[in-house]
């Protein structure tokens, strides 16, 4: 049962990077906009006219 | 051909009823075409159309139609937005990189869904290197752009697909996202703890069955209290610093019970770990911490949303003006704030007075409804006063400014909403209440415990009391009200109810009495036509006429006589500053105005009028007076039927209006409101009394619209502005009834008396399972496994409790249903197309 000892402290890291990745996601706004997302989504994938200039999604930074 | 062209090709195969290609509204009948084409409700779509046709962006309306969106027509095209590249704004409002990229946001009014969404995101086919992102939530546009386009440029093209862009209020931007991520961090770390403390639970509960080796208890009690801690001081921080702040302040809050049992849990569970004996709590500690948090994260979240939808409405005024250089040049238009004493300023007709003045040129007249009451136009000309806020009706006015901003009429009143709004009494919630009596009750019980085991040992009786002060923590309490609040804030607002708070709800609950404006709010805020008196055969010439006129007079005859036929031509068409107009129609001269246009115009007697307490306009054809309409601010028509089952509900009813006696009166005799609640002339200041006088006796729930109400709405026991209202009376009130009418106002009603209920039966809930849970610790049987069991399990069944909350829905059939994602915010009825 010693296994404990290194799968225990594996287990809280791996909920630390969790963590970690989550804190990232929200500070770079992943859940500021919970709303246009999906309406964007519609959007993309209906072709429009011939002036393919530049993608909507280039303007997120 | 469109998607939508389809449609409406196969909808409307006779010419009967067609709908307008661009916003789906039935089309006049001067503007109908063949079957197939293209036809416009208004020159409006028609130039949206155009643009979106121009750009290869069709695609808009077959996204549109898939979506299902409620029929909107596109606003007036135009708005001049030359103020958004003044320097005071760009200062202000827009960012610029290193590399000359330069970003603002802007607010956008009209969109309502998924292709508004993606026309706006593709306006980079029309302005090249303009790149636009819209946060649908907030109605918020991100802007960022390169090279020298003007903002003004960017915002024109905006307002030509038919979303009139407005500049970003201070206000918008509180709150920011700062805080909100602070908050979801907090929700995260929350999260990992419970989760992590659970998993060490199980093992520990599990170990209790079987064997376990001492050193993995040890190990699984050390791990616990690492989250459980974590969980306290991080997270749990915001319910220590809120009972710290409930005591220094003296005000009960439900903080007080929740940190008291946060403290309790973590300092016995402590104690235990390193004393290696006994139970630690951890794991209902970080529970509760998380659980907690999401009650917290979804009331906020919901009110938030409801504050920004008030956002958009109150961003609906103009901040520029046209300023008239001394030189006598053409007008130049500047921001509101750039407006010093003794300018002078164009206010054209149909636009609003940006400052106090006097009028220098022009005679108009002008609409004081908003200001004081007032249905009827009120005639201005030079030397006259004007004041902020009023909207000039028929003629354009050039006015010199006496006052600016704060010190304006309109300043002061928005001053004294502000100070009223601040030294609102703080309503202490029912939950809250009852936390204040929960804390003294919990520690007696408490004391009561040690006294009743002190025979068996300190040690245990100790223990035993600590168990009892843990398992009182009112998690299911804690959760409860908010999100019954949550959810019910959220209906409320999907059925075109917008409300502040969740207080707002239990203050009406209790019948009193209700105070209703006139203007606007129990009768339509517009003259109607209401008696004819002439022959029938003139109506489409004198609909042509009136179809050319601004005036609310025009608009109403206009609305009432409408019909199919096409319009017969008009010429020679001259209207008077004060409304009366003039015009050749097949070769005849028609003269139409009151009296006072008529007599100044032309020779010819004037019949007695048809009634005294309305507005009445004459007709005369060459010279020969045909017929005479009475106009006047009739009531809406659900107006009987609702006060009388506020009635039936236990309100008494009142009416204060700044309008004349005799129409007061007039109504208030319809209404059967008594003369001794009837109160007419009343300054806004005098309204604000009146509702001080009578929260005495009661509660006092005020329903207006005005900026004359603006100071009784905030000063009222709930405040409640209707739609189509000022800025001012919407910053007032705590509810804002998004739709027309009188009926939402029982919607409301009837939705806070319900959510009450639920309100209090999630209360009961959870302070029963508390006094189960006390009974049983004070007897000292609670072992940590059942309260760990215990505490989901009512905390379950309190949001589930909650989930019941109303639907605010419509009582009846005939109210209008509104489909859409979200409430849409319209400015406008949408009639259907058939």
């Amino acid at each position: 049962m010693s296994v404990i000892y290194i799968v225990l402290p594996l287990a809280f890291v791996l909920a630390g990077a969790a963590l970690w990745a989550c804190i990232l996601a929200i500070r770079g706004g992943q859940f500021d906009d919970l709303q246009t997302p999906p309406m964007r989504m519609l959007g993309d994938d209906v072709p429009v006219g011939d002036r393919n200039a530049d993608d909507s999604e280039s303007v997120s930074k | 051909m469109t998607l939508l062209d389809q449609a409406n090709a196969d909808r409307a195969p006779a010419a009967a009823a067609q709908c307008c290609t661009h916003c789906g509204l039935p089309v006049p009948p001067g503007l109908r075409t063949g079957d197939g084409q293209p036809a416009f409700c208004c020159t409006g779509c028609e130039t949206v159309h155009a643009v979106i046709r121009q750009h290869g962006l069709d695609s808009y309306y077959g996204m549109r139609s898939a979506t299902n969106v409620p029929p909107q027509q596109a606003p007036e095209p135009g708005g001049d937005f030359a103020a958004l590249d003044h320097d005071a704004y760009t200062q202000r409002h827009v960012r610029t990189a290193s590399d000359g990229t330069r970003s603002t946001e802007l607010l956008l009014d009209g969109m309502h869904c998924a292709a508004c969404v993606w026309l706006v995101e593709n306006i980079s086919r029309i302005l090249p290197g303009v790149q636009a992102r819209v946060d649908y939530a907030r109605r918020i546009v991100r802007i960022r752009w390169q090279g020298d386009t003007p903002l003004s440029t960017i915002a024109a093209t905006l307002a030509r697909l038919g979303y009139p862009p407005q500049p970003v209020h201070a206000r918008q931007t509180r709150g920011g996202s700062k805080d909100d991520h602070r908050f979801l961090v907090q929700l995260a770390i929350a999260a990992v703890c419970a989760g992590n403390g659970m998993l060490l639970a199980f093992a520990l509960y599990s170990g209790l069955f079987d064997v376990m080796a001492p050193e993995f208890v040890a190990l699984f009690r050390y791990s616990s209290m690492f989250f459980g801690l974590v969980a306290l001081l991080g997270p749990g921080q915001i319910f220590l610093r809120s009972a710290l702040g409930a005591l220094r302040t003296r005000t009960p809050h439900l903080d007080v019970p929740v940190a008291v049992g946060l403290l309790a849990a973590a300092a016995a569970g402590t104690v235990n770990t390193f004393l290696g004996r006994g139970e630690i709590y951890f794991d209902s500690l970080t529970m509760l911490v998380f659980l907690l948090l999401i009650g917290r994260w979804v009331q906020r979240h919901q009110q938030r949303w409801v504050a920004n939808t008030m956002d958009l409405l109150l961003a609906l005024t103009p901040a520029t003006a046209q300023r008239l250089p001394a030189s006598g040049a053409n007008p130049e238009t500047v921001p509101v704030d750039a407006l010093r004493s003794d300018d002078l300023v164009l206010v054209p007709a149909g636009g609003t007075c940006p400052a106090d003045g006097t009028v220098a040129r022009g005679a108009s007249e002008v609409d004081l409804s908003l200001m004081t009451g007032e249905t009827r136009p009120v005639p201005v000309e030079a030397g006259s006063g004007i004041l902020a806020g009023v909207t000039n009706l028929t003629a354009p006015l050039e006015v010199r400014i006496t006052a600016t901003g704060a010190e304006t009429r309109l300043g002061q009143l928005l001053a004294l909403v502000d100070e009223l709004t601040r030294r609102k009494s703080g309503w202490v919630r029912l939950a809250d209440r009852l936390a204040g009596v929960f804390v003294v009750t919990v520690l007696l019980l408490a004391a009561a415990t040690v006294a009743l085991w002190f025979t068996s040992g300190v040690a245990l009786a100790l223990d035993h009391a600590v168990a009892l002060v843990i398992v009182a923590c009112p998690c299911a309490l804690g959760l409860a009200t908010p999100l019954t609040v949550a959810v019910a804030l959220g209906r409320a607002a999907r059925a075109g109810v917008l409300i502040k708070g969740g207080d707002v709800l239990e203050r009406l609950t209790r019948p009193g009495l209700i105070l209703f404006d006139k203007t606007g709010t129990l009768t339509h805020g517009a003259p109607e036509l209401v008696a004819w008196q002439g022959p029938d055969e003139i109506r489409p010439a004198v609909v042509a006429l009136e179809r050319c006129a601004s005036h609310p007079l025009a608009r109403a005859w206009v609305a009432a006589w409408q019909s199919d036929a096409p319009d017969p031509l008009v010429r020679d068409f001259r209207q008077s500053p004060r409304g009366g107009i003039r015009g050749t129609v097949d070769g005849r001269d028609f003269l139409i105005g009151q009296a006072s246009y008529i007599a100044s115009a032309c020779q010819v007697d004037l019949p007695d009028p048809l009634s005294d307490d309305g507005t009445i306009v004459h007709v005369v054809r060459d010279g020969v007076h045909l017929g005479q309409a009475c106009f006047r601010d009739t009531a809406r028509p659900e107006a009987t039927d609702v006060l009388a089952r506020l009635r039936a509900n236990g309100w008494r009813i009142g009416i204060a209006s700044g309008d004349q006696h005799a129409v007061v009166s007039s109504l208030a005799e319809s209404l059967g409101v008594p003369p001794d609640r009837t109160w007419s002339g009343q300054t806004p200041e005098d309204k604000l009394a009146l509702v001080q006088r009578h929260m005495a006796g009661g509660p006092v729930v005020m329903v207006g619209d005005g900026v004359n109400d603006a100071a009784a709405l905030s000063a009222a026991t709930v405040g409640i502005a209707v739609r189509g209202g000022a800025e001012a009376s919407l910053l007032a009130a705590d509810v804002y009834l998004q739709h027309a009418g009188l009926r939402p106002l029982l919607r409301l009603l009837d939705g806070a008396g319900r959510t009450t209920r639920v309100i209090r039966a999630g209360l009961a809930a959870s302070l029963s399972y508390n006094a189960v849970a006390v009974v049983l610790a004070m007897a000292g049987l609670i072992h940590p496994l059942l309260a760990a069991i215990l505490m989901p399990l009512s905390s379950l069944s309190v949001v589930a409790l909650a989930a019941t909350a109303p639907r605010f829905a419509a009582e009846d059939a005939g109210e209008p249903k509104r489909g859409g994602l979200a409430p849409a915010v319209s400015t406008r009825e949408a009639p259907s197309c058939p």
